[in-house]
């Protein structure tokens, strides 16, 4: 592994350069025109990294100088005292105020907030709205994603399964491609970390969570733009389910291993002293492992787009014969290692988990 | 840190949980069980396959050896056999030989002895020929001798004149 983990060191330190780079031009220019097209850049990029309620295609600036967003409205789903569901066009990006039977609601960055008639949003000294807000099981643009590759999945994989009965157990089409995906998950990843015995019961797991990070993050490759695994709350949901599965899967060794780690070779009063240290370091470590799986793939994904959004922007701030092909070189070079990513943080996130699953599953005799 | 907690999305959480695990019992049922018990039915038949192409192998190769066994001792059986059948030809020759030597001896004896016999018996005729000549003449010269003298002679002579021996 420590080749992986250099190769991450390596990216991340890239992508690390590449993100101080924008705005270390943007504290240079002081042209009016640029600084707006700058902050508009920067507010697009913001906009893309969190989720939408509606699923944008595009949007332009008509003559008026007033924006225009093409964009597929989504389902907005509140919980307010019984359940609310309205079209997310009428929310109109925060412009105006959505009346739903007798409440109002207004979207106020990126979170919907129940309001008054004129939609009066308060705010309290560290500009955080103070209003009530719903709890919000809406669809949006990452349900939409996910639930596409859900779909994607279960197509693509219930084809595969399929073809092994029509076809005497050979693959054909894109069978071909997937199918040692597959086995290299099996025999490189699940079976040397989990071990002969028990690999088995992880695989529907590993394999799952492997196609749906990997394909989520291609499709946050494509001029679509969402960004589902670039989102903490999709990325701890992942997290979370490795955490549940090691530790409900967890051998009699793994908890004696956890609360116990120096066995029999001590004597019990000896111990006592270091497992003042020990155990709380061991319980933590239950934690930090699923959290730094979390943590890994959010800031991976969110960085790697907004690198990407960056250097596109630079295209239209330079707007020069000399620095646009250059961002757009850049670009192009960073979309390449994207996709280079992309199968990596999903490659690393199924490997993890595997070698937690087989802290979990681990039986060794007693010495 | 605080910006990512209240940016916390719970919906996005719940719908993320809803879809995977929907997904997880999904896939379990309609694809992974399935691929994986393909792929693993597929790995058992082809190390079947080959452990059988191995025994197939060993059991040709035992064949094979006793297929040259086979064949080599019908090679020796084969030379066994006509070395006997070229003995057997000699000896048939030789035996052959020595019975057509036999009957040709026992012809030629027989020959002979017929060959002798008949010139006994030619001799004994002649003899008795011979023989009742001489009586006869010795007979007419009796006869003639009571004659005369001359007329003993001249008798005699003709005699001798007309037996002409055949």
């Amino acid at each position: 592994m420590p080749l992986v983990l250099n190769k991450i060191f390596l990216i991340s330190a890239l992508v690390a350069t590449f993100f101080s780079a924008p705005k270390f031009v943007s504290a240079k220019e002081t042209a009016d025109s640029t600084k707006d097209l700058k902050s508009e850049i920067k507010e697009y990029i913001s906009h893309h990294l969190e989720d939408a309620y509606d699923f944008s295609l595009y949007s332009y600036t008509n003559e008026k100088g007033e924006h225009i967003y093409i964009s597929i409205p989504l389902p907005v789903i509140l919980w307010d005292n019984g359940l609310q569901i309205f079209s997310s066009s009428k929310l109109h990006h925060g412009e105006e105020v959505a009346r739903v039977g007798s409440n109002y609601y207004k979207l106020e960055h990126g979170k919907i907030y129940k309001t008054d008639v004129e939609g009066t949003i308060t705010y309290d000294e560290a500009h955080h709205a103070t209003n009530y807000a719903p709890l919000d099981l809406s669809i949006t643009k990452g349900v939409v994603s996910m639930l596409f590759i859900a779909l994607l999945m279960f197509w693509l994989f219930r084809s595969l399964a399929k073809t092994y009965s029509e076809n005497n157990g050979v693959p054909v089409g894109v069978g071909r491609f997937f199918e040692p995906i597959v086995l290299y998950i099996r025999d490189d990843i699940a079976r040397p970390n989990i071990g002969e015995k028990k690999y088995m019961k992880y695989m529907n797991f590993l394999l799952t969570v492997f196609f749906f990070v990997w394909f989520l993050n291609l499709l946050g490759l494509t001029p679509l733009g969402v960004n589902v695994t670039g989102n903490i709350a999709v990325t701890f949901g992942l997290a979370l389910l490795t955490f549940l599965i090691t530790n409900f899967t967890g051998t009699k060794d793994y908890w004696l291993h956890l609360f116990d780690p120096l066995g029999s070779s001590m004597k019990w009063y000896a111990k006592i002293p270091l497992y003042i240290i020990l155990i709380p370091i061991e319980v933590l470590g239950i934690f930090i492992k699923p959290f730094s799986l979390l943590i890994r793939l959010y800031a991976n994904m969110q960085a790697g787009h907004i690198v990407l959004m960056s250097l596109i922007g630079l295209i239209f701030i330079f707007k020069s014969w000399l620095g646009s092909p250059l961002s757009f070189g850049l670009a192009f070079a960073i979309s390449l290692i994207e996709l280079l990513v992309a199968l990596l943080q999903a490659y690393i996130f199924t490997m993890l988990s595997a070698l937690y699953f087989g802290f979990a599953a681990e039986e060794h005799e007693h010495h | 840190m605080e910006k990512l907690i209240s940016e916390f999305s719970i919906g996005l959480f719940f719908w993320q949980s809803m879809i995977f695990i929907g997904l997880l019992f999904l896939l379990r049922k309609y694809a992974w069980g399935p691929i994986l018990s393909a792929v693993n039915e597929r790995e058992t038949s082809i190390k079947d396959a080959l452990a059988s192409a191995e025994a197939a192998r060993s059991e040709m190769e035992v064949l094979q050896s006793d297929n040259q066994r086979i064949l080599k001792e019908a090679r020796a059986e084969k030379e066994a056999m006509l070395k006997e059948a070229q003995s057997t030809r000699a000896e048939l020759i030789k035996t052959a030989k020595e019975e057509a030597q036999q009957e040709a001896d026992k012809i030629l004896t027989q020959a002979q002895e017929a060959i002798q016999n008949e010139k006994r018996a030619a001799i004994s005729e002649l003899k008795e020929q011979v023989g009742s000549i001489a009586m006869d003449i010795a007979e007419k010269v009796l006869q003639k001798e009571l004659e005369s003298k001359d007329k003993q002679v001249e008798l005699i002579a003709q005699l001798l004149q007309d037996s002409d021996l055949k």
